[in-house]
């Protein structure tokens, strides 16, 4: 099934589903966009965020401009309007974010920008300045190429804050962690695999997960261990197999030979149990303290 | 006669034009409990999306069955989906002022996004998506016109619905324009810019009618102030705007901004539908989350500064756009959570006396009580077990946000995640049962700030959200007396649900989030039983109920397509 319509009101919930249980039948959106992608323009929210996939941009884009402009552009800029208005344009002591001014939204190549540069405005305490139309076209059009919002960039912030000491405590501790997992076996050199952003969102999810970034394009492979699933038939047969679908209304799996079987459900019967081999990191959800996954996040970055 | 009387009044030309194709619709309809129309966004101006139609029952339910079902193709040559090749197709409508239209899956081609409410009025609906309406006969699903509108862009992440009077329809697009048409042809009759476009708003919403205005909101999401405007329904002339955010000095709730300049880019949209209450002439929505969303740096730096009025629960008298009242759900929202979930009118019994209330409940994960006469706060209540951001709950109901579980540049593990504990889905209120139930959604989410410098953080810039597990998603039923949720029913296997219906059948009609419509049975405050149900591939919108030539109709759009059923 087109995964973006069946996610469509869901947003970025592809890891929950995972998570719970649809992980064979939840498809990957499409992935965020490598960190070296210019910035994305501002997406809506009101359902949260959808794949892109190929769509056009929201809003039309503006013809980049030459470089040299650009450069020049920023010069006066710089020189210019960057001690009132910041040397970004997002706004200084005195004077407004210019980038997402609505003057300079509706403004192509400086028309409606020159006339305020040329005769200020002495009521809000602009000054006038003498500049050339075509000099504030090249204002004007590295204004325009200043991006409205960084939504959607990488962030390049260390999230590493953790005790990495008290985060192999918790590990080996009370974190239970070594029930299922072990740093020289399914975890071995997992500081070396990924991000530390990637291996916190793991450590909480417990994988099956399409997030963080290693590098450009690529994501994390952690295999997700399918849920299964035994039916108990009224006639007292069992089945069991790796979950495929279910629903109050039917349940599917595939049997140990590959076979695809499926079995409506009248309530109660026939008697269905899922067993997700991630239920733990769901019993967690509402346990964690920030600081135990901040210093298990510092721990098995260690463990290279 | 009183009713051809109205429709006279308001509409001399429509018996006088021709076959009667989508006669005019009668307001008394819109301030009384759907029965034989479906006249506006969510059934009547309640929003209860609660039926007093009993023809569809507990005990005949399971008799349900598929009376027609009709898929649709959106953008130009659109219309009816043909089976056998291409259809003769019905009138089609080419409207807009883009010269080059944007191309858009789902707007100017292939199947389009239903996840709006469809009008039934006189045995016509009047459905809509993304750029795309349509007449169908309500009997057989037959399309009696399609008009597509050419798209400047924007964002087509839904349309809500129409809105009716007399003989007109109005609908909004992506692109910021209110479209008026004839409900007979599908020919335009005008269009009005709403919002400016550079600023990059949005329009998804439903319009409403109420008397002589047609009540329009929009979206944004960059940092646009919000609003709301009233249009002549005969003219499209603007008779009033409110802004939601103060926008000029003076302007009550400044004080509650760092500065002006936050506040007139501090958001507050209002890309919901509100619900109306004829007796005080209020129309009562919920207003989005403030912009920079995910920090409060710049907008809020002090307690006192809530950032007025988002996040609330706001009441206009309806002929003068002026403010009654507002409460504020959720002060200085740092996670994007609207607080734009309908508004749901009740009358009933609260702490032992008669009460007339609105009840919501709120993407935060949790549920408020007002009285909606005065706006006093009367309840809250958590309905999201999982919702993990507050530590506190202030005089007023007004919960206290944990800053521990904002953005943070280490990741907080956070619950609802930005989706939120609901959405834009609909709500139903039961008043046989007391009960208000609502689609839960559990998920949690690690919250990253992205970016230090405030200045950055434009609209929803500066935040990273991964969703990193789910504890399941719901029906929940909140007695509003209490707070208490009576039950909550997991869709197993499934996540999400498009809206619910009630109806004194004692049905609940819901989406299970994997494909199916589902018929519950209702008893009391007892968990909901499983009655009937049809695998659908998906289900996009909430269930409507209404009755055609006497006969009980249960209708849904999904999969690109409008589904009928009925009582064999």
């Amino acid at each position: 099934m087109d995964s973006r319509r069946r996610f469509r009101f869901l947003g970025s919930v592809i890891i929950a589903l995972a998570a719970s249980l649809c992980a064979s039948r939840s498809p990957a959106q499409a992935p965020p966009a490598p960190p070296q992608a210019p910035p994305a323009p501002p997406q809506a929210k009101q359902a949260g965020r959808e794949g892109r996939g190929n769509r056009p941009p929201d809003y039309p884009e503006r013809p980049p401009a030459a470089p040299e402009q650009l450069a020049h552009g920023q010069q006066l800029f710089g020189g210019n309007c960057s001690f009132c208005h910041g040397s970004d344009a997002r706004g200084g002591e005195v004077g407004p974010n210019l980038v997402r001014a609505q003057v300079v939204l509706d403004d192509q190549h400086g028309e409606l920008i020159t006339p305020i540069v040329q005769d200020g405005i002495p009521a809000r305490g602009m000054p006038k300045f003498a500049l050339s139309a075509a000099d504030i076209a090249d204002i004007a059009a590295w204004l325009h190429n200043q991006p409205l919002s960084d939504r959607g960039t990488p962030s390049k912030l260390d999230i590493l804050v953790g005790n990495a000491t008290e985060g192999e405590a918790y590990f080996g501790g009370v974190g239970h962690c070594t029930q299922c997992h072990s740093v020289t076996g399914d975890l071995a050199g997992i500081g070396g695999r990924y991000e530390p952003k990637a291996i916190q969102n793991l450590i909480v999810s417990g994988g099956g997960a399409r997030f963080g970034r290693r590098s450009a394009g690529a994501e994390p492979s952690a295999k997700l261990p399918t849920p299964t699933v035994t039916v108990t038939l009224p006639s007292g047969q069992i089945v069991r197999g790796e979950l495929d679908h279910f629903s109050a209304f039917i349940v599917a799996l595939r049997d140990s030979d590959g076979t695809y079987r499926s079995f409506a459900r009248h309530g109660a019967i026939p008697k269905v149990v899922v067993t997700n081999p991630l239920q733990w990191h769901i019993d967690m959800l509402p346990k964690w303290r920030d600081a135990d996954i901040h210093n298990l996040t510092a721990y098995l970055v260690t463990v290279k | 006669m009183m009713r051809t009387g109205t429709l006279l009044l308001l509409i001399p030309f429509s018996l006088l034009n021709g076959p009667l194709v989508g006669q005019g619709l009668d307001p008394a309809l819109l301030t009384k409990p759907a029965t034989g129309a479906w006249p506006t966004y969510a059934g009547d101006y309640t929003q209860r999306r609660y039926s007093t139609l009993t023809q569809i029952d507990r005990t005949n339910v399971r008799h349900l069955t598929l009376v027609w079902l009709r898929r649709l193709t959106a953008g130009p040559g659109g219309g009816e989906g043909g089976f056998f090749g291409p259809p003769a197709g019905p009138p089609a409508i080419t409207g807009g002022v883009a010269e080059q239209p944007v191309t858009m899956p789902g707007a100017t081609s292939g199947s389009p996004r239903l996840s709006g409410s469809i009008l039934q009025v006189n045995g016509i609906l009047y459905v809509s998506a993304p750029d795309n309406a349509w007449a169908m006969d309500a009997l057989d699903g037959h399309v009696l016109w399609h008009y597509w509108w050419k798209s400047r862009g924007g964002i087509h992440i839904g349309n809500r619905g129409m809105a009716m009077y007399g003989d007109w329809l109005y609908f909004e697009t992506p692109d910021d324009y209110l479209v008026s048409l004839d409900a007979k042809t599908g020919q335009e009759r005008w269009h009005k810019e709403i919002a400016d476009f550079s600023q990059q708003y949005f329009s998804t919403t439903a319009p409403v009618v109420v008397g002589d205005h047609v009540l329009v909101g929009t979206g944004d999401d960059l940092d646009a102030p919000g609003f709301l405007q009233s249009f002549d329904p005969k003219t499209g002339d603007l008779q009033w705007k409110f802004y939601t955010v103060p926008m000029n000095q003076g302007d009550p709730g400044l004080e509650t901004w760092a500065s002006l300049d936050a506040a007139r880019h501090g958001g507050a949209q209002v890309w919901m539908p509100g619900s109306y209450d004829p007796e005080t002439h209020l129309y009562i929505f919920g207003t989005g989350n403030p912009t920079p969303a995910y920090t409060a740096m710049l907008r809020a730096p002090r307690d006192e500064h809530t950032n007025l009025y988002t996040c609330s629960v706001v009441a206009l008298n309806v002929d003068t756009g002026k403010m009654a009242w507002y409460y504020q759900t959720s002060p200085n929202d740092t996670h994007d959570w609207d607080s734009t979930q309908p508004a749901v009118l009740v009358d009933g019994m609260f702490a032992g006396k008669p009460r007339k209330m609105v009840l919501q409940a709120s993407r935060n994960g949790y549920f408020y009580v007002l009285d909606r006469t005065n706006g006093k706060h009367l309840l809250t209540a958590k309905y999201s077990d999982a919702a993990n951001w507050a530590e506190d709950i202030n005089a007023t109901g007004q919960l206290v946000r944990n800053p521990e579980k904002d953005n943070t540049v280490a990741g907080s593990l956070v619950s609802p995640d930005n989706g939120g504990a609901t959405n834009w889905i609909p709500p139903s209120y039961d008043p046989q049962t007391g009960l208000f139930y609502v689609v839960l959604r559990e998920l949690y989410a690690m919250y990253y700030l992205t970016n230090k410098d405030p200045r950055m953080l434009v609209g929803l810039g500066g935040s990273e959200q991964d969703v990193v597990g789910s504890a399941g998603s719901y029906i929940a039923a909140i007695d509003y007396q209490t707070g208490k949720l009576a039950w909550r029913y997991r869709f197993e296997g499934g996540f999400g649900g498009t809206g619910l219906l009630t109806t004194a059948g004692g049905l609940l009609f819901a989406n299970d989030g994997a494909g199916s419509l589902v018929a519950f049975g209702l008893q009391g405050k007892q968990p909901p039983v499983p009655l009937w149900h049809v695998q659908l591939g998906s289900v996009d919108n909430a269930p409507e109920t209404y009755t055609v030539g006497g006969r009980q109709y249960v209708l849904v759009a999904g999969d690109g397509a409008v589904w009928a059923f009925s009582l064999q």
